[in-house]
């Protein structure tokens, strides 16, 4: 029988997504975090995403074990609990040409590493920050993290009395550019929004919860999958056209903000709001303290600018990757050593 | 002339008619944030610059501003340029440790006060100079708000007659220190002028030191070792550095800034070079090894706090193999300790920094030049070695200043290690992170972002295998540790190894290293013409320790340990290291006060071993 198979689908690089896939998960049946992984290996593949020019990095916790589980084409850091930012920072630093992606957890982030956190978000530096959020630690069996909302209760009946860190609110005030907030359940939103971070200049910050089903998915939890499905307030519908898609579909203005990327792909989104503004700093910020006084957990894009400078244009570092810069460039000359010898003398 | 206090103790002090020349050590006790540093610079250049080999060295305070501080330089014929115990000349212009400076010299010693101060009744065995200063500095500076500043400029013209310095010396190294500033050098060249005129009409010379030209430092420069560090670290192609700031290691980032600003920006205007002052030391190591890990040549500097914060990243690189060059500026611990007195008690800690079995790479500078030298070296070493190496440098070395052959330029190329690229990779076919091929225990490794489909490597602090995957068997862990047993073993020949200096019919052997190699330059002699022993002397330069280390222990039938801190951690650290047999061959010489070693507490410490 003398067929020829199908052409596996790729994207524009030629790659298929088995190119964007990762090692086989470790994580528990029906964690979040695993969602999160197969909408981030959709989003590199649909993106034509280099998988080589991608940094992948994290802290410690189940959240940072899941870089193994996509993008094997990519070099991967799994460095040390609360500091995958600063270790990101050295990376992107030294190569501005990757992409980095930092994948932490609740506790990796709003915990044990809130001191880096807070101070990448004031940078800008270009990087894509995933906190897979579930209001606990796995690894050390189920202890609150600082995410976890005033009154969440643990599976052994333990109460959270504790105000929570809201990490989106942090990371708007002190300078993220593109801040969103989505739930590992929602598919199409976590999706989308992926695409749009993909094409962002600057610190994206998501939020994903993550519901944890081994420690924290039961009654009582505010981080449990039908918990968030009975109080996700979502603030749009979110649709993400990439630049090289070149398509033109009329949008109504009235509902709908355009957001123009900087590299020229558009963000829509259809307000579900009427009068939310994601790109009004002050307003975003009393939202989400308002939907706090609620109950509800709003998600979307929370806040979005395209046109702040990144640390890197801050920086004023050069266009070729610092890491590879010849010795001829690094090192000055004769001249200038003889120059700085006789200011001594 | 003379004043009344002069008059009156006239015939305390030794007679003037037996000169001391160009041996001597000049104190100068003024008020932190009084502006004396530019004074002090100015005595310290000009007496370089009549050819005495010199050093100047700041006692300050942990403060801002209004508490004690003192500066000391020392001229010596010799070459002599640690610290010397006694003060020959002390210029007191401080009244809250006036009283206590005077006490605290030995008869003989001159002191030139601020008139209101009224010393000279103190003791009757030291010669006194008083200065009317706040009378001298009015005609000269108008401007009353700058008087405090321009009448520390004044005792530079007083100390210039007395000491018989070279005015035209003092002029030019007046005009360099305030190069871009022709207005504050004139008015400040006045005060001096103001001094000398002074101590010409109104002072007699009663004490015996001066200086005379001598031609010993021709082409030497005058550099701390923080300046040298920043040096080599830029001529070593470091590209990035993310430092926080701690006394007393910020003044090497802060040259470095300026040194990179000046001579690394490329033709198209940007940066060769990035720079963060970080949230604190965890992040400055995090941020390094996020970038040696991309392929950066990268840095940071700190000092013992600041090491302890990095403890757990330190044991990260170890483990999962990422270069790192780490400077810390020793300063006196435990806790905050002393922040602005010197140290060599980070040694053992940092040997072994951060949980698990670990042992790093450490160069010990003892000079700018060693400063300067060891940059290109660390940075060379991490790379080749994927591990981080610290460079153990002190406040002592750091922030004081000292006389120097000019730096040549680096002749080694900068070696980036096993570092696989595309092309290898296209030729390879793929790689093993941590597979020993060449049997020295290093890995190959890649950078992120190189374009090929099987360079990527997952880089873990976890349990690993040769691989770099996940890993919790038993063998897999023995075997990686072995392995980077093996590669700190290899380490030892590729160090810098140390430097000996001998005497005929040594029986003794001194171990030292760092900066205390100019007290104990000066103890040996000391204990050859005092004592009559005569010692071998080896400068150990880096850890883990070579082999000539042991050859040296095993030839002297008693080897002193000299070192500065209480615990005698290098004198542990080699007890830890040689065979069992040399062991007892070891004696510990170890003292720390938080003031640089002198060479007199040395050369006493020895005798009196000696004696037992």
């Amino acid at each position: 029988m003398a067929t020829t198979p199908a052409a596996p689908k790729t994207n524009r690089l030629g790659l298929s997504v088995i190119d964007y896939r990762g090692g086989k998960t470790t994580l528990c049946a029906g964690c979040g975090h695993n969602a999160i992984s197969e909408r981030i290996i959709d989003a590199l593949y649909e993106m034509g995403v280099q998988p080589e020019r991608v940094a992948k990095l994290s802290g410690i916790g189940c959240s940072s074990k899941s870089p193994a589980y996509f993008l094997s084409r990519a070099h991967s850091f799994n460095s040390v609990h609360g500091r995958m930012p600063s270790v990101a920072t050295g990376a992107v630093l030294a190569n501005r040409g990757l992409m980095a992606l930092g994948v932490s957890g609740d506790g990796d982030t709003a915990s044990i590493g809130v001191g880096q956190f807070v101070h990448l978000m004031r940078r800008n530096l270009p990087i894509i920050y995933i906190i897979e959020d579930n209001g606990v630690y796995g690894l050390t069996k189920g202890q609150f993290s600082a995410t976890a909302d005033l009154g969440s209760k643990l599976k052994t009946g333990v109460v959270n009395e504790l105000p929570p860190i809201d990490t989106c609110e942090l990371a708007i005030s002190l300078g993220a550019t593109f801040v969103g907030r989505s739930f590992s359940g929602d598919k199409r939103q976590l999706h989308t929004m992926l695409k749009a971070a993909i094409a962002h200049r600057g610190t994206v910050l998501l939020d994903v919860v993550s519901p944890c089903v081994t420690f924290n998915d039961h009654e009582g939890s505010t981080k449990s999958y039908k918990y968030m499905k009975d109080h996700e307030e979502p603030l749009q519908e979110i649709d993400f056209i990439p630049v090289f898609e070149n398509i033109s579909v009329e949008y109504d203005p009235g509902t709908t903000l355009e957001v123009a990327m900087h590299d020229g792909s558009r963000l829509r989104l259809r307000k579900l709001e009427e009068d939310y503004d994601p790109t009004n700093k002050v307003r975003a910020i009393t939202r989400l303290n308002e939907a706090k006084e609620e109950g509800e957990i709003l998600t979307g894009v929370l806040y979005v600018n395209t046109k702040a400078p990144t640390f890197l244009d801050m920086l004023n570092i050069t266009d070729e990757p610092l890491a590879t810069l010849p010795p001829s460039v690094v090192r000055p000359g004769r001249e200038v050593l003889d120059q700085v010898m006789e200011e001594l003398r | 002339m003379a004043t009344t206090d002069v008059g009156l103790h006239a015939s305390a002090g030794r007679p003037a008619a037996v000169p001391i020349v160009n041996n001597m050590s000049i104190q100068v006790a003024t008020v932190n944030g009084s502006g004396s540093q530019s004074s002090n610079t100015v005595l310290l250049k000009t007496i370089f610059q009549m050819g005495v080999p010199v050093s100047g060295k700041n006692l300050f305070p942990s403060n801002i501003a209004g508490l004690p501080t003192w500066y000391t330089i020392r001229a010596n014929e010799n070459g002599y340029v640690g610290r010397k115990k006694e003060i020959d000349f002390l210029v007191a212009m401080n009244p809250e440790t006036a009283r206590d400076d005077v006490m605290s010299l030995t008869p003989g010693a001159a002191v030139l006060y601020d008139q209101p101060l009224n010393l000279s009744s103190l003791r009757d065995d030291l010669i006194f100079y008083s200065v009317p200063f706040d009378k001298l500095v009015a005609p000269v500076c108008p401007e009353a708000k700058l008087r405090k500043l321009v009448k520390n400029m004044i005792y530079v013209g007083v100390v210039a007659k007395l000491l018989d310095l070279d005015m035209t010396e003092v002029d030019k190294a007046l005009r360099k220190q305030f190069a871009k500033k022709v207005k504050a050098a004139n008015l400040n060249l006045a005060a001096v002028q103001a001094g000398f005129d002074y101590a010409t009409a109104s002072l007699t010379k009663l004490d015996p030191f001066r200086i005379e030209r001598m031609n010993k430092n021709h082409g030497k420069i005058i550099i701390d070792g923080n300046a040298a560090s920043a040096l080599g670290c830029v001529f070593a192609g470091c590209t990035v550095l993310s430092w926080y700031p701690i006394t007393p290691s910020s003044s090497l980032a802060e040259n470095m800034i300026e040194y990179l600003k000046r001579f690394r920006i490329g033709p198209d205007g940007k940066a060769t070079f990035a720079v963060v002052q970080a949230e604190d030391e965890l992040a400055a190591i995090g941020m390094v090894l996020g970038a040696s890990w991309a392929g950066a040549r990268a840095m940071t500097t700190t000092s013992g706090p600041g090491i302890s914060l990095m403890a757990e990243f330190a044991g990260l690189a170890y483990y999962a193999e990422i270069p790192a060059v780490v400077w810390d500026i020793q300063r006196v611990g435990p806790s905050t300790g002393l922040p602005t007195r010197t140290s060599q008690a980070d040694i053992l800690s940092t040997a072994l920094l951060s949980h698990g079995d670990t042992q790093h790479i450490m160069l010990f500078p003892a000079s700018p030049h060693d400063c300067f030298d060891m940059a290109m070296e660390a940075f060379n070493l991490a790379e080749k070695f994927q591990t981080p190496v610290f460079v153990m440098s002190d406040l002592d070395l750091g922030m004081n200043n000292w006389m120097s052959d000019p730096f040549p330029y680096p002749e080694k190329p900068i070696e980036r290690g096993k570092v696989l690229t595309k092309e290898d990779l296209d030729r390879l076919g793929g790689f093993s992170r941590y597979k020993d091929i060449e049997g020295d225990g290093i890995g190959y490794r890649t950078l992120p972002g190189t374009q090929h489909p099987a360079a990527a490597y997952f880089t873990r602090g976890s349990g690993h295998n040769a691989q770099g995957n996940y890993s919790e068997r038993p063998e897999d862990y023995e075997n990686n540790m072995a392995r980077l047993r093996r590669k700190f073993e290899n380490a030892r020949s590729a160090v810098p190894a140390p430097i000996v200096e001998k005497m005929p019919n040594a029986e003794i052997g001194i171990i030292a290293f760092g900066s205390t190699h100019w007290a104990l330059t000066e103890s040996r002699d000391q204990l050859l013409d005092e004592h009559k022993l005569p010692t071998d002397y080896l400068r150990i330069r880096a850890f883990p320790f070579s082999h000539e280390i042991a050859d040296f222990v095993e030839s002297h039938k008693r080897v002193y340990v000299v070192e500065q801190n209480r615990d005698g951690q290098m004198f542990s650290l080699l007890r830890m290291n040689l065979d069992g047999e040399l062991v007892p061959k070891l004696r510990s010489a170890a003292r720390l006060d938080g003031l640089p070693l002198d060479a007199r507490s040395v050369t006493a410490d020895i005798a009196a071993m000696e004696e037992k």
